[in-house]
């Protein structure tokens, strides 16, 4: 670590870590519902449950995202955070609203839009903490040098803070709601934070190759460049059904379809600069994280989403447990994964050890990763089901569910292995370290100093 | 593939490319608006009622078991189109009092069965639900979903 002030990141890090735990559990408890629905049903129903578990990943992301910010703005400015007692106290305000969000929801205090259930007070205080965030790392970003990593990140970030303000607007006009629920829901995972993922996989590129920055930077801009032409008008693919116009159909279709090339970009891109850079950096469960970060994107989303963005496909498939497929392995694999592998990255650095538990943090890469692929194949087995029998043979929706119920039991046990595995890491991360020098034994924290 | 580009050049195709891109969406969405407004929901029928009906429908967040038009959960059945499947366009005053009656009822306790909450919903707010159920069962939505299981 070069820069003293990198260290406002490792609170970041734990706070997201134990809320990711939380995510999970909740996740889990969703899908035990599923099997016996009568789990629970008084004490904490299956909606409560739901918003609970979608917040706390939503939240989890968001704080990691700002650690991960926190942690590389340093090291690509050349200079120390501008303030640390602001990113403190902006860390406690989201956790703090975040908790009291999560605590609210289960004794029914709640908003009513999915992924927006927070109240007012809540969003409110979610919204200045950001803001405060953006000060910080600006203001950071603007006394030293300005990469192209870090200003394509920040600007990414920024543009998330903007659309997030749409959370805020909710006409009575169902129709117009939904139509700008997805500038927040889809402008963010489809657009600008692709911009954000692509950044901190260049900057994890860069740092594990030692690749020139050059080559990088031009990649870079190539890829949040086709993120942004395919994914904005791509957005069109949630306006086939909801009271929008017709012309959303082939749009939607077509810039959606092109969403996959900047996926496929990302995989090309990390694969390569690994097999051009030298390829001894010490972490190698980094290493891992970042080219399965980009792998499993290109599954999750590119592929999977794919799967039913034709608006001729999704006429059938729409909300069905396909749409539940894609959601799960797309969020895994961009923004799960992502956030996993810096931290990996990060982590030793953090605690000024050279890469350790390395084994561990392999294994439940294995084990997590295998657990939301089956996970996804059982959900797209159920969803293929269920698009059949309820929307073309016209069968009862719970009648359906009964046919699904195979599918559900092997859900939730690939969801206690994923628990598991996210165990695993969080102990690989933050509990007692062995430190695992690889044979060759180099005793630097290499190229990460030398870049 | 990229060796001719320079960086700067992708640098100001990624900030003019996706600016253009930008505008050219909202102003879609600028006239999606026009047309919701004007042609494809009855806003003149969006009444205290109807509105009362979105309210307790966030209220309750029953987002998270159902899905509307075919978006949120996927644990209970659609209710976009609840008020055709209940013979809403045949019979309107048996559709809304089965819907009342069906909300009334539940929980059902049925072991094994998925349960849906008491939401001690009083008459007025039951009607304004489904006010709001038989407003956006009339949204044009381009013959979406394919029949009434929904
Ligand atoms: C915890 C999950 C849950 C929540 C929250 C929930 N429901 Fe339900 N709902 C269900 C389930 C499950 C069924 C199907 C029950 C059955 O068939 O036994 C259902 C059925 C219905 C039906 C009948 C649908 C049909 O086609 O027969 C209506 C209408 C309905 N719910 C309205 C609502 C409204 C309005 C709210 C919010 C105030 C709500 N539900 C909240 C789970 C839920
Ligand atoms: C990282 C990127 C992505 C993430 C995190 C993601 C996540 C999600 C989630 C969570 C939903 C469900 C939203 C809801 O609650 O209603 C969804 C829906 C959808 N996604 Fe993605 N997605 C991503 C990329 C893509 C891509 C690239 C495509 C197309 C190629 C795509 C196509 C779709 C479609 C068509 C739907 C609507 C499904 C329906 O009709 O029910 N997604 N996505
Ligand atoms: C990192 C891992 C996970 C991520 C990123 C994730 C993400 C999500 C998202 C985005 C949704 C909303 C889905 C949509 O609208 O399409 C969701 C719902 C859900 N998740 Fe997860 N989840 C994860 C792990 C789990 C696990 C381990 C389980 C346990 C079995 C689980 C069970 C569920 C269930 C049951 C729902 C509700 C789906 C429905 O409405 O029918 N999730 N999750
Ligand atoms: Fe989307």
């Amino acid at each position: 670590m070069k820069y003293e002030t990198q260290k406002v990141a490792y609170p970041f890090f734990v706070a997201a870590l134990l809320l990711f735990v939380a995510q999970i559990i909740f996740g889990v408890l969703a899908g035990v519902v599923y099997v016996f629905p009568n789990f629970l049903s008084e004490a904490m129903p299956f909606h409560i449950i739901r918003m609970s578990h979608t917040n706390l990943l939503i939240v989890w992301l968001l704080i990691g995202f700002f650690g991960a910010t926190y942690y590389l703005l340093p090291e690509e400015a050349e200079v120390e955070i501008h303030s640390p007692t602001i990113a403190y106290v902006q860390l406690g305000i989201f956790v703090f609203a975040g908790a009291a969000a999560l605590i609210g929801y289960q004794f029914g205090i709640h908003e009513g839009r999915h992924y927006l259930e927070q109240p007012l007070w809540v969003k409110i205080l979610l919204t200045i903490s950001f803001l405060m965030f953006l000060y910080n790392a600006s203001r950071t970003l603007l006394n030293g040098r300005k990469t192209a990593i870090s200003t394509v990140l920040l600007l990414g970030l920024w543009l998330a803070a903007i659309f997030w303000l749409f959370a805020f607007y909710n006409p009575a006009n169902l129709a117009l709601d939904k139509m700008y629920w997805w500038y927040i829901v889809h402008v963010w995972v489809e657009g600008v934070w692709g911009l954000i993922m692509a950044s901190l996989l260049a900057y994890l590129v860069i740092k594990l190759t030692g690749v020139d920055r050059e080559i990088i930077d031009k990649w870079l801009y190539v890829i949040v460049g086709l993120v942004l032409f395919s994914g904005l008008l791509g957005t069109g693919h949630h306006y086939y059904w909801i009271g929008t116009p017709a012309y959303w159909q082939p749009i939607g279709s077509f810039f959606s379809a092109l969403e996959v090339l900047p996926l496929f970009a990302m995989v090309i891109f990390a694969f390569y600069m690994f097999w051009r850079g030298q390829r001894d950096h010490p972490n190698k469960s980094a290493m891992l994280w970042t080219l399965g970060c980009a792998v499993m994107a290109f599954f999750g989303a590119g592929v999977w989403g794919f799967m039913h963005t034709l608006s001729f496909i999704n006429y059938y498939t729409h909300g069905t447990q396909i749409t539940a497929a894609h959601g799960h392995l797309a969020f895994f694999g961009a923004y799960v994964m992502l956030n996993l592998a810096i931290m990996t990255y990060a982590m030793p650095h953090l605690r000024g050890k050279l890469p350790y538990n390395q084994m561990l943090n392999m294994w439940s890469f294995w084990l997590m990763t295998a657990g939301m692929a089956f996970m996804t194949f059982t959900l797209t087995f159920a969803g293929v089901i269920q698009t059949h029998l309820q929307r073309v043979m016209a069968i009862n929706f719970m009648v359906v569910q009964e046919d699904l119920e195979l599918f559900m039991v092997m859900r939730l046990i690939s969801g206690v292995i994923v628990l598991i595995a996210v165990l695993m890491f969080v102990y690989a991360l933050l509990g007692r370290a062995k430190e695992q020098v690889p044979a060759e034994g180099a005793p630097h924290i290499a190229p990460a100093a030398a870049v | 593939m990229i060796e001719g580009l320079t960086r700067n050049a992708a640098r100001n195709v990624f900030y003019g490319g996706s600016l253009f891109f930008f505008v050219v969406f909202v102003s879609l969405t600028v006239h999606s608006h026009y047309y919701i407004v004007t042609q494809s929901t009855d806003s003149a029928g969006l009444n205290e009622s109807v509105r009362h009906g979105k309210e307790v429908w966030e209220k309750h967040s029953c987002i998270n078991c159902h899905s509307l038009l075919g978006e949120g959960a996927y644990f209970a059945p659609e209710l976009g189109n609840v008020w055709q499947r209940y013979g809403g366009l045949n019979n309107p005053d048996a559709a809304r009092a089965g819907i009342k009656a069906y909300i009334r009822i539940q929980p059902t306790g049925v072991p094994g069965r998925r349960q849906m909450p008491d939401f001690g919903l009083s008459d007025e707010e039951l009607d304004a639900l489904v006010d709001f159920f038989e407003w956006t069962s009339r949204i044009d939505t381009q013959g979406w979903p394919p029949n009434d299981a929904g």
